[in-house]
């Protein structure tokens, strides 16, 4: 586990289970199916269910200062609609004059209809131990609601396209005492770091598969992670300072890598190592 | 001390503040791209935000990727100013302890902002190489150094050029994934010759 633990970039556990025929000795094939097999078993029941509910439930109650529910929250298909929307996220919303992801979106929902401070509503992002995560609650239930949604972000919006290219450039900024950019462990066809199989994200089916397995219950921490926790924690594994939860950059890179994915059918909240 | 190029981003995101963003250049691109990252991360730990500041080697393969392939010339270039950067061992010793460098090839940790930085980083070798028989979780991210000294000979020709390699992997290969250990504070003096005698000791499990 603290080999595992303590490679470097590890994301997008379980992504591309393809690349490991590549691998040639005897031993480590062992290892890989051994891997596989452990896999399939996990997918068998995803506590992911229990973030789900929750996150349903959030969604409904009477929440804030105002009193409100999200249900008439505005995801990018109209208020209310959560079918199918995570999918084409992230998109440029008039009314915030902004690119938002699902996170941020979320945000602004609980600023504009529930009443919270932006703070309040960026308050514990990321469950831990004794510490629940409303934020991964709603991700979950939201994401959920697009499983079997082909991914369909658009970038026709200048701004859409402004974040996809500057999310690119951001894919490949080497910097920090390692050297190290997303791409160097995800710019690569066939590589593994450790045992971990590394998607190569510039390509499209390796990033189909990849982001559309996240969010994921982490069997190793206990907690349904999203797409930011993803992102944030592959940039302390880069030795980068820490990303801002919601940042335009981490807004920037994700519309890069789901617009890489469109095509892929979405399927998660998943269940990883 | 790397060669800051903070000057220029700053220039390059004055320009490009002025420009649609409708047909944007790669260099408008990458000064947005830095401008919008220091707004986005915040100092932790040991982890401060000029680690997104970029020297001349980290923008230049920034710059060339995926389609645009880096120019003979530059590569020279970066190349030359990474080996005159390597700081050597007093008394050419090069040699440590390989016990000691399969520990430190062995650990991931150090520099993260979730480290302790008084504690001693490792450098993961294992992470992207093939070192040993006997451990099997290796990556596939650089060659495979099973047998390093055994095959290119117990030299210490051979013995110096593992040291650079390690101190300064970009003096060698302009681009190259690998971290420079030495250059950029990750390893200390000894930690790389034990990592060189990993590589070298004809008695190391890598040479077996």
């Amino acid at each position: 586990m603290n080999r595992l633990a303590g490679a470097i970039c590890t994301i997008f556990a379980a992504a591309s289970i393809g690349t490991w025929a590549q691998f040639e000795t005897s031993t480590s094939r062992t290892t890989v199916q051994e891997i596989e097999r452990y896999r399939e078993a996990l997918a068998d029941g995803n506590p992911a269910e229990l973030w789900e509910a929750r996150g349903e439930a959030l969604w409904k109650e009477k929440r804030g200062p105002k009193g409100a529910t999200l249900e008439q929250c505005d995801l990018g298909r109209g208020p209310g609609v959560v079918k199918g929307a995570y999918a084409q996220l992230p998109k440029y919303f008039a009314d915030t004059n902004k690119v938002e992801d699902l996170e941020s979106r979320l945000v602004t929902c609980m600023v504009t209809l529930q009443g919270f401070t932006p703070e309040q509503a960026k308050k514990d992002p990321f469950g831990g131990p004794g510490k629940k995560s409303n934020i991964e609650a709603l991700v979950a239930y939201v994401t959920a609601a697009s499983r079997g949604a082909p991914m369909n972000v658009s970038i026709t919006h200048p701004r859409e396209e402004e974040a996809y290219e500057i999310g690119k450039r951001i894919f490949f900024h080497r910097g920090g005492p390692h050297d190290f950019s997303c791409a160097s462990c995800h710019g690569l066809d066939n590589q593994r770091i450790r045992l971990q199989d590394l998607p190569n994200l510039t390509r499209t089916a390796d990033a189909q598969r990849a982001y559309t397995s996240w969010p994921a219950y982490r069997v190793s921490q206990g907690e349904v992670r999203s797409f930011q926790w993803r992102l944030y924690d592959c940039f302390r594994q880069q030795r980068f300072p820490e990303l801002e939860f919601t940042s335009d950059a981490s807004v920037a890179l994700t519309m890069f890598l789901a617009k890489n994915a469109n095509g892929g059918v979405f399927n998660a909240p998943s269940i990883k190592r | 001390m790397r060669t800051r190029t903070v000057v220029l981003a700053t220039l390059g995101v004055l320009v490009a503040a002025g420009c649609a963003t409708m047909g944007m250049s790669d260099e408008e691109a990458e000064a947005k791209a830095t401008a919008m990252m220091k707004a986005s991360f915040k100092a932790s730990g040991q982890a401060t935000l000029d680690r997104i500041d970029q020297d001349d080697m980290q923008k230049m393969c920034s710059h060339y990727v995926g389609d645009k392939k880096m120019p003979k010339e530059v590569a020279e270039r970066l190349e030359k100013q990474q080996q005159a950067l390597i700081k050597y061992p007093a008394g050419d010793k090069y040699l440590g302890d390989w016990q000691s460098g399969e520990k430190i090839a062995q650990s991931g940790v150090g520099k993260q902002f979730s480290d302790d930085p008084k504690a001693p980083s490792g450098a993961n070798c294992y992470a992207c190489h093939q070192l040993t028989k006997t451990e099997v979780s290796f990556g596939t991210i650089g060659p495979s150094l099973y047998n390093f000294g055994k095959t290119r000979g117990f030299t210490p020709e051979m013995q110096k050029y593992a040291y650079s390699k390690v101190y300064n992997s970009q003096a060698f290969s302009a681009c190259s994934n690998m971290p420079r250990f030495g250059q950029n504070g990750i390893l200390t003096e000894q930690q790389i010759k034990d990592v060189v005698a990993l590589l070298m000791d004809p008695k190391s499990p890598v040479n077996q």
